[in-house]
C-alpha cells in the first residue's frame, strides 16, 4: 500500500484533527502527514468550534464522537449553524447503527470507524471528492 | 540481531498479543519518524496507567457506577485498539459487557486479568523496541504470515 500513496501536498489540503484521545490524535496526524495534508489537532468540539470561530478554515474535519466539553455530535452541529461547509467525517469507535444515525445526521459528510488507516482515510477523501483517481 | 528482532515480533503476533492494527503503524514509520510506533507506544501506556488508576480507584470505592466504569473502559478499548494490542482490547470488550449486565464480580475479575495483559504486553514492547534500537534502522514492515 506504501508505494501507491497518493501525495496530495500540491493539493494544497488542510485538516483538523478532533479527538481527546493522545494516541489517536497521533496516529490520524500521521495518517494525514503521510498523504501530504497539513493538520491541526485540538482536543475537543469546543475547540475546533473555537478554532473555526478565531478565522481558521480546513477542507476536512476529522471528528471523534466521545469528548469531554463538547462531543462530536454537539460541535458538528454547531459548526453547521455557524455555516461551516467544510467536509467532515465521523471517525469513531462506535459501530451501533442509532448513534451513527445520530452522528450522520448531525451534519457528517461521511462516517469510519476507528481505528483509522490509510485505506479507511483515502476512502474518506475519495467519498468527499477530495482525492479523485485518476483513470 | 534484526533476525532475532523479526522472530520476537513474529511472536508478538502468533501469541495473539498484538494484531494488524500494529503492523499499520508499523507502515508508516519513514525517515521522518523512524520511530513512530514506538512514540505512540509510550503514549498508549501512559494514557492507559491513568485510566487503569481510574478505574482502581473507582473499584476501591466499592460502589459501582457501571456507567463511569464503561466510560472509562470506552477509552481504554479505544486506545488498545488504535495500537493493535489484542489481548488488552479483548479483556477491555469482557469488562464492558459485565458492566451492561450489572456483574461487579465479573467487573473485577476482569480487570485483574486486564491489569495483568496490559504489564505483560508493555514488558514485551518494551524488549521489543530496545532489541530494535540496537538492531539499527527497522526493516520495511512485513505482515505475519
Amino acid at each position: 500500500m506504501a508505494e501507491k500513496l497518493p501525495k496530495l501536498a500540491k493539493a494544497n489540503l488542510t485538516a483538523l484533527v478532533v479527538d481527546d484521545n493522545s494516541v489517536n490524535q497521533s496516529i490520524h496526524h500521521k495518517l494525514l502527514d503521510r498523504l501530504g495534508i497539513q493538520n491541526d489537532i485540538v482536543c475537543n468540539g469546543k475547540e475546533a468550534v473555537d478554532a473555526h470561530s478565531s478565522g481558521r478554515n480546513y477542507d476536512l474535519i476529522l471528528m471523534d464522537m466521545d469528548m469531554p466539553i463538547m462531543n462530536g455530535i454537539q460541535a458538528t452541529k454547531r459548526l453547521r449553524e455557524m455555516g461551516i461547509s467544510c467536509k467532515i467525517a465521523g471517525v469513531t469507535t462506535r459501530a451501533d447503527e442509532e448513534e451513527k444515525k445520530e452522528f450522520m445526521d448531525a451534519g457528517l459528510n461521511d462516517f469510519q470507524e476507528k481505528p483509522l488507516t490509510i485505506s479507511k482515510l483515502i476512502s474518506i477523501l475519495q467519498n468527499l471528492e477530495l482525492y479523485i483517481v485518476k483513470t | 540481531m534484526q533476525r532475532q528482532v523479526a522472530l520476537i515480533k513474529q511472536s508478538l503476533f502468533d501469541q495473539g498479543y498484538l494484531d494488524e492494527q500494529f503492523m499499520a503503524l508499523e507502515e508508516l514509520q519513514d525517515d521522518a519518524n523512524p520511530n513512530f510506533v514506538e512514540e505512540v507506544s509510550a503514549l498508549y501506556f501512559k494514557d492507559s496507567a491513568r485510566l487503569i488508576n481510574n478505574i482502581d480507584q473507582a473499584l476501591e470505592r466499592g460502589s459501582f457506577d457501571f456507567n463511569r466504569l464503561d466510560s472509562y473502559m470506552h477509552q481504554f478499548k479505544g486506545s488498545s485498539t488504535s495500537i493493535g494490542a489484542n489481548k488488552v482490547k479483548a479483556e477491555c470488550t469482557m469488562f464492558r459487557d459485565y458492566c451492561r449486565a450489572g456483574n461487579a464480580e465479573g467487573c473485577l475479575r476482569t480487570f485483574q486479568q486486564l491489569k495483568k495483559e496490559h504489564s505483560t504486553l508493555r514488558k514485551k514492547l518494551e524488549h521489543y523496541f530496545q532489541l530494535a534500537r540496537q538492531a539499527g534502522p527497522k526493516e520495511t514492515a512485513r505482515r505475519p504470515k
